[in-house]
């Protein structure tokens, strides 16, 4: 790994103006200040981001405006032509009380940023992140993320990442994310993308359980017009006793379409799978679900469940019946599916 | 009490896959009212409530619907909404991810409300409680599954008392398991009276009907009889349910076809 541009052991926190800021040049904190509104309309809470006892990494195009350690938790970003390498480190034995909070965005209109991200949760830590991912004016902007993670003998990781691209759907999204999950460890994500557009997305997961390890991962998606949806999920259950959740949630109207790809493999025994997926289709949109049940050991067992259609009439006409027109008994049913 | 209906149906006809489901039914809901219609189950109550509604299938073959002057009979059913008329489903829908709270909200939200209609906390909590749930507990649980049968019907009734329509018309309100007792429908029908809501009371049970200020029966299809409650609730003991029970509790069409001929 080359040398990071911000490695300090504990860093303070940061904030526009602020000169312990980690600043990364001229018009930094203009940028930390528009980034931060965009994370606000995105659902994050900024004031969250100003506090000490609170780790926080916010990149923004390819700048590093805050990278926060706390005890037990470090941040190691540099930055790169187009994008950011950061690595994330808890140690082991680690609790980390409060939320870490993750801001990733791209202002400008056009352009492209690439994060590649290591996280590293030391055996017997535990922590969770709150990640968001705002592009909110992009117009031909491409954002790939590159991930590895590794939950150590015994850890817990909780992911929860909200994206917001903006309204008008110029965006590609390219999330690849592969994740090893060591004996007794717990991964748990849940991705959310419910509000404006999503635009072009390709969201790629292989995660490998090992002994009793947990693997649980949530997508929500709602695409609109000619969004465009990709979804590609494999959980390996490689270890004796190993379990593995995906639950799908995806809406889509207008002309979207999605496809969704789920694996779920037993290879081991007492393993223990399940793949759940519901989409709902309105107007002229196309749904696609793809699950795969793969078993390699007589004592793993696996199962799936799908249901794509439209909304539930009885549902629709409740809604419908306490004077909501359909468009809103329609949004009020798929936001609560997404919720 | 208006001299002029605010539930007017006049020869309400319905046919589905070929069978007659409504025949000719003639009713009339006054403001304020408490009109309970009771009939055997496959009678074609629950079909009127549909077709009052203007469900997708149930729209009448013939026939007219009046609301407070207004023909409703082709309106969509979010139209009727706004109006002040709204159903507490006998078996309601369950919604993933909607919490009690919002759910009583979206109802207290709509253009049928007036601007001081806004949705508040303090009348949402009032409306659970009016089915003896208590708010603390169920303002943030889901409409989900997680819910039992008998707490999903409280919930709906509860929706519907916190909207404070014109027009409820609640579709068994004591059947099932876990759900409210008959004196507690009776408070319910009570403080739906303080908020001016008329009731449209669906039941099988003639002793539900006791809270009412008129009432129908229902066979086959068509509406038997109509006016005072003493006298439908003492045709239905004396005439509906022993021929019901005769024939072994049957639901349609048996039971409802003997009683059609015994009102004759």
């Amino acid at each position: 790994m080359s040398t990071p541009t911000t490695t300090p052991t504990v860093n303070p926190p940061v904030w526009a103006g602020d000169p312990s800021f980690v600043d990364s040049g001229p018009g930094s904190g203009q940028a930390l200040d528009s980034l931060m509104e965009a994370y606000r309309r995105a659902g994050g809470d900024p004031e969250a981001i100003r506090q000490a006892n609170i780790a926080t990494l916010v990149v923004s195009g390819n700048q590093v405006l805050i990278a926060h350690d706390i005890e037990g938790l470090r941040f190691e970003a540099e930055e790169l032509p187009q994008g950011v390498k950061a690595r994330i480190i808890v140690d082991p034995g680690v609790t980390i009380e409060r939320l870490v909070h993750l801001c990733f965005g791209l202002l400008p209109a056009e352009g492209r940023q690439e994060i590649i991200a290591s996280y590293e949760i030391g055996a017997g830590a535990k922590v969770a992140f709150l990640a968001h991912c705002t592009f909110p004016n992009a117009v031909r902007a491409e954002h790939v993320m590159d991930a590895n993670i590794h939950v150590g003998a015994g850890a817990t990781m909780k992911y929860t990442e909200s994206h917001y691209h903006g309204e008008t759907g110029g965006i590609k999204v390219l999330p690849k994310t592969r994740v090893t999950v060591a004996e007794n460890g717990r991964f748990l994500t849940t991705f959310n993308l419910s509000h404006g557009r999503v635009g072009y997305m390709d969201i790629d997961y292989e995660i490998d359980v090992a002994d009793s390890g947990l693997a649980e991962l949530t997508t929500k998606v709602y695409g609109h017009e000619d969004d465009d949806v990709h979804v590609r999920e494999v959980v390996r259950l490689n270890g004796r006793d190993a379990r593995g959740l995906t639950k799908t949630r995806v809406a889509v109207r207008g002309r979207a379409h999605s496809a969704i790809h789920t694996v779920t493999e037993g290879n081991a025994p007492g393993t223990v799978g399940h793949m759940d997926c519901t989409e709902i289709v309105r107007d002229q949109a196309e749904a696609q679900n793809m699950p795969i049940v793969l078993v390699r050991n007589d004592e793993a067992r696996v199962t799936h469940e799908a249901a794509i259609g439209s909304v539930s009439k009885k549902e629709l006409e409740t809604l419908m019946s306490r004077g909501l027109d359909e468009d809103d008994a329609v949004d009020v049913i798929i936001r609560g599916m997404l919720h | 009490m208006s001299d002029q209906p605010l539930l007017e149906i006049q020869n309400l006809s319905l046919n589905r896959d070929g069978r007659a489901i409504l025949q000719n039914v003639n009713l009339s809901v006054y403001p304020g009212q408490i009109h309970a219609l009771l009939g055997v189950n496959g009678s074609g109550k629950s079909s009127l409530a549909y077709a009052l509604m203007g469900c997708a299938g149930y729209q009448p073959d013939s026939g007219h619907i009046w609301f407070d002057g207004q023909e409703i009979t082709h309106l969509p059913i979010d139209e009727r909404g706004r109006l002040g008329l709204t159903l507490a489903w006998q078996e309601p829908a369950r919604f993933e991810g909607l919490t009690v709270g919002n759910y009583l909200g979206l109802g207290i939200d709509k253009p049928f409300g007036t601007a001081q209609d806004k949705p508040d906390r303090d009348r949402v909590a009032a409306a659970l409680q009016a089915v003896n749930l208590p708010p603390k507990t169920y303002l943030r649980r889901h409409v989900d599954n997680t819910l039992s049968g008998g707490e999903r019907k409280r919930v709906e009734l509860a929706a519907v008392y916190a909207m404070r329509p014109r027009l409820a018309i609640l579709d068994e309100p004591d059947s099932g398991i876990d759900t409210l007792s008959l004196d507690d429908v009776r408070a319910l029908l009570r403080r739906m009276a303080e908020n001016r809501t008329a009731v449209l009371l669906i039941t099988h049970r003639d002793e539900m009907a006791e809270a009412a200020d008129a009432a129908s029966i229902m066979c086959l299809g068509s509406i038997l009889f109509s006016g005072e409650t003493a006298t439908a609730q003492a045709f239905y003991q004396g005439r509906c349910q022993p021929h019901v029970a005769a024939l072994g509790n049957q639901p349609w069409p048996g039971a409802s076809l003997r009683m059609k001929e015994m009102a004759r």
